[in-house]
């Protein structure tokens, strides 16, 4: 007889039973073990169906391909240059992926990227070993020269670039400032008012405490209204 | 390594601003102390500034004096840089910026004077009491050399003696009324060369791009009681008084919060 000892939508820590029997399946965040499901992670319970899923609070990012990352040169090997991505794997972008210029044989690679760059890019594959391919070849890949990198929780991330990115274009409008979020959680802001900059940076933190409690649109919005004194315009688009 | 960070931090100092919002001669506030933190020690303190935390405990031993001074108490000041602070750190044996922290504190209340040596004497030539401060970060987010020395004067006050009886026995588990006498109330200021710019109170990111430091610790009655310079770059003369001119003003803006 299977029993499901969990509600939907509940805060689980990592070891708690979820279900018992076969009649559920493990999904994202959890395992089996016999006839349990135990969670593995610290996370929000979804129940779809019969597979039971995770969703996590916190922890490192996991790399997924597809993805755009920001992630800072540690390392210049023979063939191109070591990544580290704010997860627990290091990311390799090779000579070929970085540039579409000649690099002739025995070139100084730091002309290109140099210890400590901060670089937006994809990832391109995640090998099962967790070795991770990145390319700066697609729109908006670049070097980031300038401006300030803070780092959040990457559980955060899709709260604060909002539906269709609608969040973080509010924070661009607001506060006039360039910011690009990486999916590992990694954020590079530029503005030109160094007033603006931190109130971007703060309102991303504010975002990131209470990413949680219900209206944080309207609240982020009214928020950003008073510190700038401006009324901002936005297209809520589907709701 | 840091070049776009520093290049990012001189720009904003060229507009009068940090990274955090402060102005260059602003402190991180409030400047929060809590007194007897450590049950187990004869003092003790928490200190928090900004994000930054640090732990400061002090027990009392008696010992023999050293030949040279036989009417004087020993004090002896150890900071240890745990990892738990700082992801940079690592376990293991102090390191030189954990050696550079306890010698500066050390230096800052041996020369004040801030404890009377002499009232720690027991018995000439043969037992004093040492004080020993330990000093513990529990987070680093900058500046670990200020607080430390406010830490460790804050637990210096907080100390009392514990009982004795008639043997010389000490009972840790029960403590006097008397307390260490502290004549002057020693805290440091750190003032740190970015560019052309002079900053006190720096956060990690602007400790990592910093040209040049100098720590200068100060009395009540705004005496120079210790200096200590740090990093790569060189320092001209009129920088320098300029520097000890924020540090006095800096020293009794933290005093205060005692």
């Amino acid at each position: 007889m299977s029993k499901l000892l969990t509600k939907d939508k509940e805060v689980v820590v990592p070891g708690e039973h979820l279900a018992e029997g076969m009649d559920y399946l493990p999904g994202a965040g959890t395992y089996r073990e016999g006839e349990k499901i135990i969670s593995s992670v610290l996370g929000l319970t979804r129940i779809e169906g019969r597979a039971i899923k995770l969703i996590p609070l916190s922890g490192k990012y996991l790399p997924k391909r597809g993805d755009m990352i920001i992630g800072r040169v540690f390392e210049i090997a023979f063939s191109g240059w070591r990544i580290d991505t704010e997860s627990a794997y290091q990311a390799m972008l090779n000579m070929r992926e970085a540039t579409s210029d000649f690099i002739p044989k025995g070139a100084n690679l730091t002309k290109y990227f140099d210890f400590g760059d901060y670089i937006v890019c994809k990832i391109t594959n995640v090998t099962s070993q967790n070795l991770i391919d990145i390319t700066m070849k697609g729109p908006g890949l670049r070097k980031l020269k300038g401006g300030r990198v803070i780092k959040v929780n990457c559980h955060k991330v899709p709260r604060i670039i909002g539906k269709k990115g609608s969040m973080v274009s509010m924070i661009k409008k607001a506060t006039d400032c360039k910011i690009i979020v990486g999916q590992n959680g990694v954020i590079w802001l530029q503005g030109e008012d160094p007033k603006m900059e931190l109130l971007a940076v703060k309102t991303i933190k504010k975002i990131e405490k209470e990413a949680h409690i219900n209206g944080l649109t309207d609240r982020i919005k009214k928020y950003l209204e008073k510190e700038t004194g401006k009324k901002i315009e936005t297209d809520r688009g589907e709701q | 390594m840091n070049e776009e960070l520093r290049n990012h931090i001189i720009n904003l100092l060229n507009k009068g601003v940090r990274l955090d919002g402060r102005k260059p001669l602003e402190y991180r506030k409030p400047v929060d102390i809590k007194y007897d933190f450590s049950k187990s020690a004869e003092g003790s303190a928490r200190v928090q500034i900004g994000e930054t935390v640090v732990i400061a405990g002090v027990k009392l031993a008696t010992q023999e004096p050293y030949p040279d001074s036989p009417e004087e108490g020993c004090l002896m000041v150890n900071a240890e840089l745990l990892p738990i602070s700082n992801p940079e750190f690592e376990t293991g044996p102090p390191g030189i910026d954990a050696i550079e922290i306890s010698r500066v504190v050390d230096r800052g209340i041996r020369e004040s004077k801030a404890i009377d040596m002499k009232k720690l004497c027991v018995e000439k030539g043969e037992k004093v009491w040492s004080v020993m401060i330990d000093i513990c970060p529990l987070n680093d987010a900058g500046n670990l050399f200020d607080i430390s020395a406010l830490s460790a004067l804050a637990a210096l006050k907080n100390t009392k003696f514990p009982k004795t009886d008639k043997e010389g026995t000490i009972d840790y588990k029960n403590k006097t009324d008397k307390s260490l006498s502290l004549d002057k109330q020693t805290v440091s200021v750190t003032v740190c060369k970015i560019g052309d710019h002079l900053i006190v109170d720096p956060i990690t990111e602007e400790e990592k791009v910093i040209d040049a430091r100098m720590t200068i610790a100060t009395d009540q009655n705004q005496n120079l009681c210790a200096m200590q310079k740090g990093g790569d770059s060189p320092l001209t003369e009129e920088e320098i008084s300029k520097m000890v001119d924020i540090g006095v003003k800096k020293c009794d803006e933290l005093r205060k919060a005692l």
